[in-house]
């Protein structure tokens, strides 16, 4: 196999690259947080009564969130703040279709790639 | 071309300089702790919001044994390439170019998100305990950056012996923690068995418990960049393996303290939603001295963390520019320090972006699923190694035991993670494999055409089995 040769790459080449890198960092890591669409999906079961009792917190469990500084009222919003786990079977689906999508074709073209560079380096011996 | 050449980079006026050779075990044991213990002062705790108290426990035993298998598999690997960058090196060798572009991005992020959780963590406890109104986090956390990113900028040496030294205090911090509240006594100080109940242990049931995997990772993520300094150990061989395993018994010592007093201290909702559940542990203990002595770990620990991040994100940053998988102006080893400096420099301004826009969880999550990506890899890599080089093909500095066991049980707990991170984490899941996707896409179709060949295998070998 002839040895290939690669072009050079200029300046404002370079620089196009790591704007290109930069742009896409940021568009779909940043972007994501800034538009809310990260983060945990939670919300709070709401309750009427808002005692340590109903709120399921035993006398040390409530002596302890005293010694936090917090009463019934103001943690009533941490206590009831709940994760609702329900599997979205289609979004999951979809999640797990693009997740060996992208490994399939990270190690198919990688192996692509391995290939010329095996037979470059030893020469297609 | 030997590995020698590997660690080779070149000056801004083109000159070609290496990077030292100075560290030893002890330095591969602060980076890969250092790194790490971060997440018994933050983090792991949020594994107690998503799945209860037990749940929190019961994944840091699994997940314990991933990264066991991670360690095990990375000794093996990484004392056979022994090159600079840690497993993008061993990607670009055993499976191909595009898979190291990813590896190295799968660090950069791991690592930069790691950084910045530490920034986060580290800004908030000061403003916490100044109680100061109006104050906020923003110049600690910019202040944090920019110092430990002139550390790294001034020398690997200095950093590492700095990281040394703070990890080890933060570490006998939580001993002193642990036996100081009488562990072998409930009721005095600890109060197990009123906080976690039957009624409460697993609040969401079972699937509490998987969904707890997404931040079970943070117990011990970063253990595996201890391959990271590969170019710059005296021996690679044999001060890799020990560090990475040293390191790995050191933490799952401090995970299981860590757990056993905070739960026995506060209850589950409050323990999965606070920044710093080690410093709340002191001050729930009653004792100033303990108050104010984990106050300062946890410092140190973000420190240290940060440190350690901001060295290996760059150094897998220089990787991809010294083989020209980004443009070589990366490349550039500084003259006088013989650091990355320019991977330094660039990755800086993002860590403080998002910084300044990520809440601490988020952070996490981005840099745990960097993280899972990498370990599915690397479970797919150690079957890929041993196919291509059997044993005795090749000189190994370490052999791990028991393949391809680790690998299967490395694989499957990072399957569940993925389902974890799901549940609750989805559109970020979403948004990181995205990217991922996309800047393959780039690389593959255009970017490549940079990279010479025949160049990306640059260890003594005999030919691969198959090709």
């Amino acid at each position: 196999m002839a040895r290939y040769t690669p072009p050079e790459q200029g300046k404002a080449g370079q620089i196009f690259d790591i704007a290109v890198v930069v742009v896409t960092i940021f568009v779909a890591l940043w972007l994501p947080l800034k538009l809310g669409l990260a983060g945990a999906a939670k919300s709070i079961d709401a309750l009427d009564a808002k005692t340590w009792e109903a709120l399921g917190q035993n006398a040390t469990m409530a002596s302890i969130w005293g010694k936090l500084g917090y009463t019934p009222e103001t943690a009533h919003d941490v206590i009831q703040n709940r994760f609702h786990y329900v599997t979205d079977w289609p979004t999951l689906i979809v999640m797990a279709i693009v997740l060996i999508a992208y490994f399939v074709f990270l190690f198919r073209a990688s192996d692509r790639e391995y290939r010329e560079v095996i037979n470059e380096k030893f020469n297609d011996k | 071309m030997t590995a020698a050449v590997d660690t080779v980079g070149t000056t801004a006026s083109g000159d070609r300089v290496s990077l030292l050779r100075v560290l030893g075990p002890a330095h591969v044991w602060a980076l890969g702790v250092g790194i790490v213990l971060v997440g018994e002062f933050t983090g792991w705790n949020f594994s107690a919001d998503k799945g209860g108290s037990l749940a929190a426990l019961i994944v840091c035993w699994v997940v314990g044994l991933l990264y066991t298998s991670v360690a095990m598999i990375d000794s093996e690997v990484t004392s056979t390439v022994a090159a600079a960058g840690g497993q993008y090196a061993q990607a670009k060798h055993i499976v191909g170019p595009l898979m190291a572009f990813n590896v190295a991005l799968f660090l950069v992020f791991a690592y930069t998100m790691l950084e910045v959780s530490d920034a986060i963590l580290l800004g908030d406890t000061i403003v916490a305990k100044a109680g100061v109104d109006g104050l906020t986090h923003n110049s600690f956390i910019a202040a944090t950056i920019v110092v430990l990113a002139w550390l790294n900028y001034r020398g690997v040496l200095m950093t590492l012996n700095v990281n040394f030294v703070i990890t080890a205090i933060a570490y006998v911090s939580i001993v002193i923690l642990f036996f100081s509240v009488s562990p072998w006594t409930q009721g005095a100080v600890l109060k197990l068995n009123e906080l976690v109940t039957p009624g409460n242990a697993l609040p969401y049931g079972w699937i509490g418990v998987i969904a707890a995997f997404q931040f079970g990772i943070w117990y011990y993520l970063g253990i595996e960049g201890t391959t990271q300094a590969a170019e710059e150990v005296r021996s690679p061989a044999r001060s890799l393996p020990y560090g990475t395993m040293a390191g790995m018994i050191t933490l799952l010592i401090a995970a299981a303290m860590t757990w056993y007093v905070c739960a026995s201290l506060m209850p589950w909702e409050y323990l999965g939603i606070t920044p710093y559940p080690l410093w709340d542990a002191g001050k729930l203990t009653g004792s100033p001295l303990l108050e104010n002595l984990l106050f300062v770990a946890t410092l140190l620990a973000a420190l240290a963390s940060a440190n350690g991040c901001i060295n290996d994100a760059a150094r897998a940053w220089f990787s991809l520019g010294r083989d020209r998988y980004l443009p070589s102006w990366f490349s550039a080893v500084h003259p006088k320090y013989r650091t990355p400096y320019r991977s330094i420099l660039f990755l800086l301004p993002i860590a403080l972006a998002f910084a300044f826009i990520a809440d601490l969880n988020q952070a996490i999550t981005f840099s745990i699923l960097s993280g899972v990506l990498q370990y599915t890899f690397m479970s797919i890599n150690i079957m890929m190694f041993r196919r291509k080089w059997p044993l005795g093909s090749i000189r190994r500095g370490y052999t791990h035991p028991f393949h391809p066991l680790p690998a299967i049980v490395l694989f499957c707990l990072c399957v569940v993670t993925y389902f974890a991170i799901f549940l609750g984490f989805g559109s970020q899941l979403i948004a990181m494999v995205a990217f991922y996707f996309l800047i393959s896409l780039w690389f593959h179709f255009y970017r490549y055409k940079f990279v010479r060949r025949g160049d990306q295998f640059s260890m003594p070998w005999p030919k691969p089995q198959g090709y």
